[in-house]
């Protein structure tokens, strides 16, 4: 059967359950955009290609699918990075089909041609690039396998316009060979004897429970694992919501604005248990002081994130379900009764310092506002955020007790994140509850998108914490800089206006018990729905540990009038 | 100390790109990189030589997996190996001082491949340590030129080299009764 290169395209896509795509069109993708009108797909229009990638992303995450996100070549390309690279760092993925100008003027620096590929190698997992329609059928296939097997990740094709416009004969491709891209699987029995050696062995353990959880599906493993072992766990950023935050094995989030009972356990422990991390500079603190009494023990599908940056006793590089489930009937049940007594001691010491500690002087708090939201969705709404101090305080306050609910940009650490996930999140999940928390710096950043949200009638809250300042940046410069302000003070607009010229409906709290019947209107109400909450201008996300400094030497909160919210 | 990587990628446009990337973009230091053909026409044999430990060799090689076009990479520094490298060298040479030339690289085994009114090529090919032998001795009489093409090796007989992260390309069954095939995927 003869098809163009478009046709192709969308017969893979669509072959392959892809039901909605994000993207914007322009010159070089146009045959793409018409081929698209015969197949059964949705396409989201977004104001901006960004917006675009950072849907697919909220979407893939979600979903646990690749989203697909679409652009044309040059600056449209080019919009998509930041997302791209927010994709890579966090292990979404993602899809980006950018058309580029026919393959005979590749390198004449025709009319928007940019050289995609060569711009987007270090931030994708793999990319191509495509001069004929023959190449379309397996290149479209491999690059969905590799975008969401092993170490998920963006994949780029970049396809040349001749290349969407010709026919050529088309079949299905059912094999595709990969002789480079073997992800592993099982880690070696040799090394699964020595991992639960010294789990047996350890009075001390402590898991460290990543992203990889999540992505390897091994939430149950790891409870099991848990459980068995009587290991406590705490959670990277990405990682919360991998086991429940509210289970007494939990110990919330670790590393820069993690609970101080995490930082605590793991700057004591004798074993750590890393599960599908990889040891990031936010939670190590300096890396020559890091759990310094403590063996180590890495799961990890990525080879390359092995010694990276902690040298471990025992890698097991696999997929993280495959070595659970292979290293749980290698692991009696345990008790370790003193340890946890240790850890009670730190968690209700730190709950009377720091988080569920916050001023309790009749101003507004984001504390306020996340702990009433946690409460009135029963922490099961998917949540998303932008980058800064509502990111942090959205990881301590608002529980995640399932997986796939924290959307948020946890390596790149991209402002702008949060409305456009929500949306990408939406699609995946029309029946659930979608929030994004967001700060008045990073709202502003994406906040065209507000349209595409009425445009697509997606019904997803947003909770916009107002402090007239970029607020993390303002937090280090008055711990580190002599509370110097330095182009961090931000003259807004009016929100509830800009929210309602939108389509939306908005509402402005300032006073803390307005907020329970804010959340309430913005559940009810039906579509998107905007918030804005005038939080205290110049409060800090406790406990601290300052970059560079040893794990457990933390900033807490000061002791003021703080009053422990349970 | 040095370390020399075999490394089997694809034959495809971009992979020495996406190698050198690699290398730029994890701050790694390589001696030389050295690509070419290879039995199979759809693969190509890099021969990456580095200086670092035995971990700067692992972190590479790891590295070198997360890219989908490795299909193989091994460690050969220290192993029974036959590593060469070619170098021509141009020197200054005038009639009478041929002879001399002629003479130091005869004890080499290397050759006179070019002869000029003053001066000469000089082909040889060996490990770097014999290169670097005669380069010394003809510094002497004036190197113009000289152009060399970095280390290959190949492992003697069957033997094979190190593999830091046995099993990190999924290849390994690791001591496992099953293994799934994921060479062709299906799904």
């Amino acid at each position: 059967m003869r098809k163009t290169g478009a046709e192709i395209l969308w017969e893979i896509l669509t072959r392959e359950g892809v039901d909605v795509v994000f993207g914007y069109p322009g010159g070089a993708n146009m045959p793409i955009y018409d081929g698209m009108l015969s197949y059964p797909v949705h396409h989201v229009l977004t104001r901006h290609e960004q917006g675009a990638a950072h849907m697919a992303d909220g979407y893939a995450r979600a979903s646990g699918k690749v989203g697909v996100v679409m652009s044309t070549s040059g600056p449209g390309a080019t919009n998509l990075v930041t997302g791209i690279a927010t994709a890579m760092m966090d292990s979404s993925p993602i899809l980006a089909i950018t058309g580029q100008v026919h393959a005979h003027l590749i390198g004449g620096d025709a009319f928007q041609e940019t050289d995609v590929t060569g711009i987007t190698l270090p931030i994708t997992k793999h990319n191509y690039l495509i001069t004929s329609a023959n190449e379309i059928a397996e290149v479209v296939r491999e690059a969905l396998y590799i975008a969401r097997s092993g170490r998920p990740g963006p994949v780029l094709i970049d396809i040349c316009k001749n290349a969407q416009i010709e026919q050529v004969e088309y079949e299905y491709p059912e094999n595709i060979t990969l002789p480079g891209y073997k992800p592993p699987a099982h880690a070696p029995v040799a090394d699964l004897e020595r991992a639960a050696e010294l789990i047996v062995q350890a009075e001390r353990p402590v898991i460290l429970a990543g992203h990889g959880v999540v992505m390897s599906a091994a939430v149950g493993e790891l409870a099991e694992f848990a459980l068995r072992t009587d290991t406590p766990i705490t959670h990277t950023l990405l990682g919360l919501g991998n086991f429940p935050s509210t289970h007494p094995l939990s110990l919330g989030m670790m590393g820069m604005h993690g609970s101080a009972e995490s930082n605590l356990a793991i700057q004591n422990a004798d074993l750590i248990l890393a599960f599908g991390m990889r040891f990031d500079d936010r939670v190590t603190g300096n890396l020559r002081n890091y759990a310094p009494r403590a063996r180590k023990i890495h799961v990890e599908i990525d080879p390359s994130e092995i010694h990276k940056n902690i040298e471990v006793d025992v890698p097991l590089i696999g997929d993280l379900k495959t070595v659970l489930t292979e290293l749980l009937p290698m692991v009696p049940e345990l008790s370790h009764d003193a340890w946890r007594e240790q850890i009670e001691e730190w968690r209700s010491e730190s709950n009377e310092r720091d988080i569920l500690a916050w001023p309790d002087d009749g101003k507004l708090y984001v504390a306020h506002v996340l702990h009433d939201l946690w409460e009135a969705t029963v922490g099961d709404a998917i949540v998303t955020t932008d980058v800064g101090q509502h990111q942090m305080w959205t990881a301590q306050y608002y529980q995640m007790d399932k997986p796939n609910r924290l959307i948020t940009s946890g390596g790149a650490g991209t402002m702008g994140f949060g409305l456009p996930s929500a949306i990408g999140a939406w699609f995946a999940n029309k029946d659930k509850e979608i929030w994004t928390v967001v700060g008045d710096g990073g709202f502003q950043m994406t906040q065209a998108e507000l349209t595409t949200a009425i445009q697509e009638g997606a019904n997803i809250k947003i909770a916009l914490m107002n402090n007239n300042f970029l607020g993390m940046v303002r937090q280090w410069q008055e711990f580190f800089f002599d509370k110097r302000y330095s182009a961090v003070e931000l003259k807004n607009p009016d929100f509830v206006k800009i929210a309602e010229a939108h389509g939306l409906n908005a509402r402005r709290v300032i006073e803390p018990r307005d907020v329970p019947s804010a959340i309430e209107f913005a559940r009810s109400t039906p579509g998107p729905v905007l918030i804005e909450f005038r939080v205290e201008k110049e409060d800090s996300v406790f406990p601290m540990v300052p970059t560079g400094a040893d794990l457990d030497q933390m900033i807490r909160r000061p002791k003021r009038r703080a009053k422990v919210h349970q | 100390m040095q370390h020399t990587l075999i490394a089997l990628v694809e034959n495809k446009p971009g992979v020495l790109n996406r190698v050198a990337s690699l290398f730029r973009r994890r701050n790694f230091n390589i001696e030389s990189l050295n690509v070419g053909q290879t039995e199979q026409p759809e693969i190509s044999r890099m021969t990456i030589v580095m200086d670092g430990q035995d971990l700067d060799a692992r972190k590479v090689e790891v590295n070198l997996y997360k890219l989908v076009n490795v299909i193989d990479v091994q460690d050969v520094t220290n192993q029974p190996a036959v590593t060469r490298d070619l170098a021509l060298i141009k020197v200054k040479a005038t009639p009478e001082q041929r002879a001399e030339v002629a003479n130091l690289a005869s004890i080499f085994r290397a050759r006179i491949v070019d002869v000029a009114s003053d001066s000469v090529i000089v082909e040889i090919t060996g490990t770097e340590d014999k290169i670097e032998s005669l380069l010394e001795l003809l510094r002497p009489q004036g190197v113009l030129e000289m152009v060399r093409t970095g280390q290959v090796a190949m492992m003697r007989g069957n033997a094979s080299g190190v593999r830091y992260a046995p099993g990190a390309n999924g290849n390994n069954k690791n001591g496992h009764e099953k293994d799934e095939e994921v060479e062709i995927f299906t799904d």
